[in-house]
Parts: structure tokens; C-alpha cells; sequence
């Protein structure tokens, strides 16, 4: 057993309270003390893009409509990443309590969680403890309502508007920002959607408030994580560790002696090389992920994990604006080329641009992150792309 | 097709006739069928007021809403990254060889059908593949033999 060098946090899976107390305890404060408890903690989005989880309360609660609505992002879609199926599985009433605090502070009524359909199986379960949780609420006077809605396998419906047209019953293709969904999000009304592991932080930060929370981690990214550790390692799994640590501690840990790279962030991430993993950070000031960490050794083609990111992007494509439509299709077309020998070497630094182009022209996350992973995989493993 | 008819009413009485319904109302053709056809599209559009093009539109941007034939039991085996490096062609290739189709084709009995699909969420438990809703990890040709063998019998 190597020595654990990296901090495991026990704040998402624990058992140590009881929800219907947090919850209660939760609902019994007001709106700025709660909004000021969320902001002061630091907590960013677990999903991956970071936003200050606090502000985006704090924006929704400002607006003045009727109408708002909570919006659990569960459509957890980014390879390597699995953490929120074992959230909704094992403590599904931390999650619903982060919602009904986000509504009570936002003035939301309902409450909505989008499950990925890759898990319908989850859902039966989830409707009962819905049952449990909808009585704790009606208990405490609190009106409001959580529905599940399901996905279809759409890789795409786990961007934010994306979902909301899915949710509407529409194909999942994303919508201009702005409006951002704080504004115009779910029916065009003001919307928090926020991630599975997000809404658990900020229930938990409600009970252990937010001087605990901010003791972990670093400036930029406080707190802990929840981490999807899979490929070359001897103990793949979840594991909640504090933000901020260097990936050369990582790979300590949990590779299998043999580390070549390590995938950050899914397909949509970053592929960081052996003489790199000293100076890199896991965090909002290095490199962020949602909790996606593959791990690859030195038997592996790093020719075929990228031709397998690109693929999957190529068919997870709404399709609807042609940067990345096409230059997914172009991308796999052209590293297959170069593999063959049909294009020189040169012609990689081609396909470099056409990715750069697509991180500034495409619409929305899904085409604008291919380039992370094509270019720091082309650019770290070069001779893999041609021999 | 009076059963498909009936089926439609009745997921339209349960989620409503509204374009949010259009999604749940899909789904759950997809539970009782495996597949939306041309002629249950068509009645989903009559019954919400809507375009059949709509419909369509909807049906066929979701991998999950198939809207060709499929077998009773739908077998997606992941080809994302992690499932790949962990054997999931030997995978593939095992139920190929015991169903006698290729991926993307349904057994002759209209028992089976086999598909690849984009990442399920089980990358630390890889291989892994879903029949219908239901997960299987952890894949060993020999597994994915004996789980098949017990589908067979139902």
C-alpha cells in the first residue's frame, strides 16, 4: 500500500448528519446569510467551467420574475467521467437539499434533475427517496417541488442551454449567450443550473459553513473535488481529494508506475506528458477538471486516444454550426492521413490551426474544446501521430 | 397499429400534449417498442398538433430515440476511450460471435441488437455495455457469453 500523500476529504459521501436536520437547518436561515455563507466559500462549479457558484445564485435571486426554477445538471457525459452516478446513488438527498436551499434563496418553487439516459436505472430509486424528501420539505412549511426528467444519450444536452431546449422538448442543440441561463434559462425564465456535485457542496457548506470549506484547497480553487480516476491505475474509482495538489503527487498515487500521460478533464480536457506532471496544478489555476482523470502508461498509442476523442466529438456534434461540424470530421480525416503517410508532418501543424479556429468560432463548449485535447496530445506526442 | 395508437394516447394522457411532452412521450415508445417507427412518429405529431417533421427532427437527434428496427433487447457496448484500452473489442467480438450479427444489425428472431455507443459512465469498471437500461460491468468474454445465454432463455 503506497503512503497516501494526497488529503482524502470525506464532505459529499459522509454520513455524519442527517439530512433532514441540514435541510431544516438550512431553510431556517435567510437568504443573504445563506448567499453570503455560498460566496465566501469560494465554491466553483464542479461541472468543469468553475463559475462562482455563489454568483450565480445571487444574479438569479436578483431578477424579478415569477417564475425560477433549479436545474440539476446529472447528465454527466465526459469520458472518464462517472462521479455523479455514485453521488446520486449514494446520498441522492444531499443533492434534492442543495436544490431546495438554491430555491428557497432564488425563489424557485420547482426544481428539476436532468439524469443522463444512460442511467435510467437510477431513476426508481430516486423517485422514492424524491417521495421521503418531498414530506421532509412539506414538513417544514417549504413549497417546493423536484421532477426528474430524462435524457436520450445526447453527449451535448450536458451544456447548460442545450439541456434547457431538451428539456423543452427539443433537439438538445445549444442556444447564443447570452442571455445566460441566470437571465433566460430554463422556459426563458431565470434558472440556476448547477452540477450534481456543485448542489452537494453548497447543502454541505450550509452545515459546516464557510470557513471549514475554505481551509481546502488553494486561493483559486478552494475546497475539494470529487475525482473519476480511471485507465492505467491499480485503483480506479472515486475518490474526493483536496483541489491544488501537483499531478506528479498524483500520479504517485494512483498510477501504476508506468504513467506516459494523464488526461485532465475528460475528452474536452488536457493531456498532460510525463515531463510536465511536476509543474501542473489540479485546479482553476492549472489545469481544472470536472473530475475526469485517465491515466495512460507507456503501452498505449496516444495516436489512438486521441483518434477515439475525436471521434467521439464527431459524433457528438449538435451539428449545428459548421466549425465544428466539419472540423471534426476534417480532424479525424486528416490525423488518419498523416498516419498512412498520405500527408507529411507538416500538415499537422494544418490541422493545429483548424483547431484553433474552431476554439474561437464555434458556438458553444462542445467545438471550442476540441483543440484542448488535439493540441496538447499532437503537441506533446508528435512522433505517435506519424509512426 | 391500433396498439401503437393506444400506446400514444396513453403517454399523452400521463406527460400532457405540450412540446415539452414531446420528449417523455418518445421515451416511452421507446420502452414498449425499442424503436419510434414512421407510423408512430406520424400518430405522436397527431396527437400533439405538431408537424411530423418536428417530430422526426426530435426523435432523430437522440442516439437512444432509434427510429430504425431494433430487437427486444438493445445491446450498447461502450467504445469510449477507457472501455476501449480495457478489451472491449474482445468484447464486441464475443457477442458478435455468439449473436451472429455485426454492430449495428439485429439477430433474425428480432431478439437482439447490437450497437457501439459513446461513454456510459463506467470507465473505472470498463468494459462495459447496457442491455436495454440495464448495466454490465467488469466484461470477460466469458461473462458477456453467460449474461447473453441468460437473455436468451427469456
Amino acid at each position: 500500500m503506497p503512503d497516501k500523500k494526497l488529503k482524502r476529504v470525506d464532505l459529499i459521501f459522509s454520513d455524519d448528519c442527517n439530512c433532514k436536520d441540514v435541510l431544516a437547518a438550512g431553510l431556517k436561515k435567510s437568504n443573504e446569510e445563506i448567499l453570503k455563507e455560498i460566496l465566501d466559500s469560494g465554491l466553483r462549479g464542479r461541472g468543469g467551467a468553475g463559475f462562482p457558484t455563489g454568483l450565480k445564485w445571487k444574479f438569479t435571486s436578483q431578477e424579478a420574475s415569477e417564475e425560477k426554477y433549479v436545474v440539476c445538471n446529472a447528465d454527466e457525459g465526459e469520458p472518464g467521467t462517472f462521479k455523479d452516478r455514485e453521488i446520486l446513488t449514494r446520498v441522492p438527498m444531499k443533492v434534492f437539499g442543495g436544490m431546495a436551499i438554491c430555491g428557497k434563496v432564488i425563489g424557485a418553487k420547482h426544481g428539476y434533475v436532468y439524469l443522463r439516459g444512460e442511467y435510467q436505472f437510477l431513476r426508481a430509486d430516486l423517485e422514492k427517496v424524491l417521495e421521503e424528501f418531498h414530506a421532509n420539505i412539506k414538513a417544514e412549511g417549504f413549497d417546493f417541488q423536484i421532477h426528474i426528467l430524462m435524457g436520450s444519450g445526447a453527449y451535448i444536452c450536458g451544456e447548460e442551454s442545450a439541456l434547457f431546449e431538451s428539456m423543452e422538448g427539443k433537439r438538445g442543440e445549444p442556444r447564443n449567450k447570452p442571455p445566460y441561463p441566470t437571465i433566460a434559462g430554463f422556459r426563458s425564465k431565470p434558472t440556476v443550473i448547477n452540477n450534481v456535485e456543485t448542489l452537494v457542496y453548497a447543502f454541505m457548506i450550509t452545515r459546516i459553513g464557510a470557513d471549514k470549506f475554505q481551509e481546502l484547497g488553494t486561493a483559486d480553487s478552494r475546497g475539494s473535488k470529487v475525482f473519476s480516476i480511471s485507465g492505467d491505475t491499480p485503483i480506479a474509482g472515486i475518490y474526493e481529494l483536496e483541489l491544488g495538489m501537483s499531478l506528479e503527487d498524483f500520479v504517485e498515487e494512483f498510477g501504476d508506475g508506468d504513467t506516459k500521460a494523464v488526461q485532465v478533464g475528460g475528452a474536452s480536457g488536457f493531456c498532460v506528458p510525463r515531463k510536465k506532471f511536476k509543474d501542473t496544478i489540479i485546479g482553476f489555476e492549472g489545469v481544472p477538471t470536472g473530475g475526469s482523470m485517465m491515466l495512460f502508461n507507456s503501452s498505449r498509442s496516444m495516436y489512438n486516444v486521441l483518434k477515439n476523442y475525436v471521434q467521439f466529438f464527431e459524433e457528438e456534434s449538435c451539428g449545428q454550426c459548421t466549425p465544428c461540424r466539419v472540423g471534426c470530421q476534417q480532424l479525424i480525416k486528416g490525423i488518419e492521413a498523416v498516419k498512412k503517410g498520405e500527408k507529411s508532418i507538416t500538415y499537422l501543424n494544418t490541422l493545429q490551426k483548424l483547431a484553433d479556429t474552431m476554439k474561437v468560432t464555434s458556438k458553444c463548449g462542445l467545438g471550442q474544446s476540441v483543440a484542448n485535447s488535439f493540441s496538447s496530445i499532437v503537441d506533446n506526442f508528435k512522433e505517435e501521430m506519424i509512426y | 397499429m391500433p396498439e401503437i395508437k393506444e400506446l400514444i394516447k396513453q403517454l399523452a394522457d400521463k406527460h400532457g400534449r405540450t412540446r415539452e411532452s414531446l420528449l417523455p412521450i418518445l421515451q416511452g415508445v421507446i420502452t414498449e417498442e425499442r424503436f419510434i417507427s414512421d407510423a408512430a412518429m406520424a400518430e405522436v405529431a397527431r396527437e400533439l398538433d405538431m408537424s411530423a417533421a418536428l417530430v422526426y427532427g426530435t426523435a432523430t437527434f437522440y442516439s437512444f430515440l432509434d427510429t430504425k428496427p431494433r430487437g427486444k433487447y438493445v445491446i450498447r457496448v461502450c467504445k469510449t476511450i477507457t472501455c476501449d484500452m480495457k478489451g472491449k473489442r474482445q468484447i464486441l467480438q464475443t457477442l458478435e460471435d455468439v449473436l451472429k450479427v455485426k454492430a449495428g444489425e439485429t439477430t433474425k428472431d428480432n431478439k437482439f441488437t447490437l450497437l457501439e455507443a459513446n461513454c456510459l459512465g463506467w470507465c473505472h469498471k470498463g468494459p462495459a455495455m447496457l442491455i436495454n437500461e440495464e448495466a454490465y460491468t467488469e466484461l470477460t468474454p466469458e461473462k458477456v457469453s453467460e449474461i447473453i445465454g441468460e437473455y436468451m432463455k427469456k
